[in-house]
């Protein structure tokens, strides 16, 4: 198990250095350039005034050189300065956005699956009865569904309709005057909506991944062996077809760590929220270099850890991998 | 004048129709519910939204509409528009300009303190003209200071600039937000904190900016012109447009602007008109096909003329602005002094677009309908940038009437940083269908000057007219308003007569404004004029202080 984690964890030296190389030519090999983005269309702009931005930000030095300044500076930890005109260090930036965003997804992300495992569970033991039809007809709703439009819906009838709920951003304006408590349910207000529209569509997805493990392992003869032997429905299901149908989901769940920190963009749009989405958007839009290469890093360093994660969790839960076997 | 993406007209259009607007005698008045008891008061806050957030507040390093919207309430210039776009004085008490136009002289207002406290004196001026044109600053705004031959300062309340020539727009330039000296001077200005926290002379000071959500702004009760009635200016972000219209109608916010179809269909109950004013003025920009005349089917000026005779500006109005907007007939709009109101324009008239098109050759007619001459169809491709859905609906609508003629049009559809780089400045492409917001003074060499043709620059059409390059250095080699109205007057006969755009309409702005704000005068500065007199009666106000 050991030998494993550690020739798992070497084996990501390499890959993180090929993540890097190409992050680094895909951005650069997108049209655009970011000086074009701030000084085009402006009469006040002379080519002067481009050739001092681009010396401003070392674009003038051949890709290599660029290419090495900025792993050089990757390797402290320095993601540099943005391009964009408030030139702040990236890493500020990032660490503004990603409270917002990792607590918003983490919470999603528990409702998600919480929901979606009994429901699919549910779906599956009661398997061609109205219950399983209702909740597949009810999870085609929430894949079809798209989000920007539930989105309006909900924010109209509870926001302007019914004025119960906040309909967009994080604080009311003045809540940082009142006590702890009631900033806090304030903040609590304004999640509601982003978390309900955010769980909803993936929630389809889950229960349905979660409903054909569970059929699948339930057809196998170990569970008719199970249920033979006189063993209580409740056991059989919850001790024995649950451990085995979870596996798929274990992948899912491991898949899920980099979205943690990747926002969706139109839902955070929608919503006024400060996320990473948005940064990541308008990173691109405007091609602020290290806004958008500090953020892949970051994302594609998490989505090698998540997958570390899910294997080893699936080692957990099967022997046979952990033994080496099968 | 500058252009906009999608994206910047949209910001420009919400955020900064304080800064740009103009207006007529036409300008519908709301109809403002009066109060007996609505006697000006201090107190209460204006919460605007807007769709992008400002990325700094030292004025001369920003290039977004969002940046100088705030930055517009903290800083002053020595000149500013006053409500009838007319220069007046701001942070100078006055200025001269000598005969010769060669010498402006400011003279500054004694007394004003940054909000830090410390005195504005002509050591603030020198420096914020050093910074500009310092090559090591990355700022857009150097062009028209370097046209600066001297600048010196007698005493602290005198600055005297020499111009190598008369420089009309120079004037206008000195608009520019005075930084202050004693905060920046012997720093690194991309490194300064009042990037975050600047410190102004302007109405309101800074208080906060929570990043991603809000900035707030506080009454500056020192301000030389007196303390603005409204206490707090809170410029809420809010990314997605109708968001913001339901946060507006949620009671959340008092400013933003509407698009055409709010306003005409969406705010046109007695439920919404008794608690929001709804204004309305032709907004400073305007719509435009720019035709590439390098390449050989726009060579010819009747192909043009055609092309705008087919268009029906109207239907494009009705259509697409839902009525809220006006015909452009050239690169200056209605209502400003350098506007012509003589100009012929091409109408829309379909078959005289017919007869055009004939005259230049194209009278046979392929299988499809489609013109034909020397065994080649009449068809070319309209490109726009993406995220601008007014535009798209433009060119569909264009598309369908050119059709009728027998042209072939197709649309295509770029992201704004590529449609720059690889179409525009390469001049790799037939038509585009762009905007231009302009500034008030009506210098527009830049646009259409014979030597701004090269790659980046913006006559990316490629217009030549050595009538029309003499007029222009006319046109802004004199402060002699007569003498610059005879040339942009005849610059607008000759485009409209060339066609080397197919100028198609100015948009109106529509900012709507929360009824317990009282005191705003629209004017064809727009309403943004006299915001630090606005106010909220005392029994209306909703937030304490």
């Amino acid at each position: 198990m050991t030998r494993y984690l550690l020739k798992r964890i070497l084996m990501l030296i390499p890959l993180m250095f090929g993540i890097t190389l190409i992050t680094f030519s895909v951005i650069h090999l997108a049209p655009g350039e970011p000086v074009e983005m701030q000084m085009a269309m402006n009469p006040k702009v002379g080519k002067e005034a481009r050739e001092r931005l681009t010396k401003f930000y070392g674009l003038d030095k051949p890709l290599h050189e660029q290419y090495f300044s900025w792993i050089g500076k990757l390797a402290k930890l320095d993601l540099g300065r943005s391009f964009s005109s408030d030139g702040r260090p990236v890493l500020e930036k990032i660490k503004e956005r990603l409270p917002v965003t990792i607590s918003l997804n983490i919470i999603a992300l528990i409702l998600e699956f919480g929901l979606a495992i009994p429901i699919g569970i549910l779906a599956a033991t009661r398997r061609d009865t109205w219950l399983d039809k209702g909740i597949t007809v009810f999870v085609f709703v929430g894949f079809a569904v798209p989000t920007f439009w539930l989105a309006l819906l909900l924010m109209y009838f509870f926001g302007v309709r019914l004025g119960w709920l906040p309909i967009s951003g994080l604080h009311t304006l003045g809540s940082d005057t009142w006590g702890t408590l009631s900033y806090l349910w304030d903040m609590a207000k304004h999640l509601i909506m982003p978390v309900m529209v955010a769980s909803f569509g993936s929630l389809a997805g889950l229960s349905r991944y979660m409903r054909s493990a569970m059929l699948n392992v339930i057809s196998q003869d170990y569970i008719t062996t199970a249920r033979a032997k006189g063993l209580p429905e409740r056991v059989v299901i919850y001790k024995h077809a649950l451990r085995n149908a979870l596996l798929p989901l274990i992948t899912l769940l491991g898949f899920s760590i980099p979205g943690l920190i990747g926002g969706s963009v139109i839902f955070e749009t929608i919503f006024a929220i400060p996320g990473m989405g948005q940064l990541f958007y308008q990173g691109v839009m405007s091609r602020d270099y290290p806004v958008v290469m500090g953020i892949l890093v970051i994302g594609a360093f998490l989505t090698l850890i998540g997958n570390l994660v899910a294997d080893l969790c699936y080692a957990l839960a099967d022997p046979r991998i952990r033994h080496g076997e099968g | 004048m500058r252009t906009s993406s999608g994206r910047s007209l949209l910001l420009l259009l919400l955020c900064g129709l304080f800064l740009s607007a103009c207006s007529h005698s036409e300008t519908p008045q709301p109809a403002i519910k009066k109060s007996v008891s609505a006697t000006p008061a201090t107190g209460d806050s204006l919460v605007e939204g807007t769709i992008g957030e400002a990325s700094t507040l030292v004025p001369i390093l920003a290039s977004d509409a969002s940046s100088h919207a705030v930055a517009g309430q903290i800083y002053n210039g020595l000149v500013k528009y006053d409500k009838n776009l007319n220069i007046v004085a701001d942070l100078a008490e006055s200025f001269d300009i000598s005969p010769d136009g060669l010498t402006i002289t400011f003279h500054l207002r004694r007394g004003v303190k940054w909000h830090d406290g410390k005195p504005f004196t002509s050591r603030d001026v020198l420096y914020t003209y050093r910074v500009i044109v310092d090559p090591k600053t990355p700022t857009a705004y150097a062009e028209d200071f370097k046209q600066v031959k001297n600048i010196s300062a007698s005493d602290e309340h005198t600055v005297k600039v020499v111009y190598g020539e008369p420089f009309a727009p120079a004037l206008a330039s000195w608009g520019t937000n005075i930084l202050p000296a004693h905060l920046l001077e012997g720093r690194d200005i991309t490194k300064s904190p009042l990037a975050r926290e600047p410190v102004g002379t302007g109405p309101y000071r800074f208080k906060e900016w929570v990043d991603g959500q809000k900035i707030v702004l506080e009454a500056n009760h020192d301000y030389f012109e007196g303390r603005p009635y409204i206490d707090r200016l809170i410029y809420r972000l809010i990314p997605d447009t109708s968001t913001m219209y339901m946060e507006l109608k949620a009671g959340s916010i008092d400013l933003m602007s509407l698009t055409p179809v709010q306003h005409a269909r969406q705010t046109a109950n007695p439920d919404f008109t008794s608690r929001f004013n709804k204004y309305r003025y032709p907004s400073s920009g305007y719509l435009y096909m720019g035709y590439n005349l390098r390449h050989p089917l726009f060579g010819d000026k009747r192909i043009r003329q055609a092309m705008t005779a087919a268009i029906n500006k109207d239907e494009l109005i009705q259509g697409v602005l839902f009525g809220m907007g006006q015909k452009a007939h050239g690169p200056i709009v209605p209502g400003r002094w350098a506007y012509n109101p003589n100009v012929k324009d091409i109408a829309y008239d379909p078959k005289q677009a017919v007869e055009l098109l004939a005259q230049a050759g194209w009278k046979e007619k392929n299988s499809d309908g489609i013109l034909v001459k020397d065994g080649k169809p009449f068809k070319f491709t309209i490109l726009t940038n993406q995220g601008n859905q007014q535009r798209l609906m433009t060119a569909q609508i264009v598309q369908q009437r050119l059709r009728q003629v027998g042209i072939d049009v197709k649309i295509r559809i770029v992201e704004w940083a590529a449609f720059l780089k690889e179409f525009i400045n390469k001049g790799n492409f037939e038509v585009v269908m762009l905007a231009w917001n302009i500034s008030q003074d009506p210098d527009m060499y830049d646009v259409w000057h014979s030597s701004k043709t090269n790659p980046g620059e913006l006559n990316f059409i490629g217009y030549k007219n050595p009538e029309v390059d003499r007029l222009l250095v006319a046109g802004r080699n004199t402060f002699d308003i007569e003498k610059r109205k005879q040339a942009y007057f005849r610059i607008q006969e000759i485009l409209a007569d060339e066609q080397p755009y197919t100028f198609l309409y100015v948009p109106d702005a529509l900012p709507v404004v929360s009824a317990r704000i009282r005191g705003i005068e629209p004017a064809p500065a727009g309403i943004g004029h006299n915001q630090i007199r606005w106010y909220v009666p005392k029994n209306e106000q909703v937030y304490l202080p």
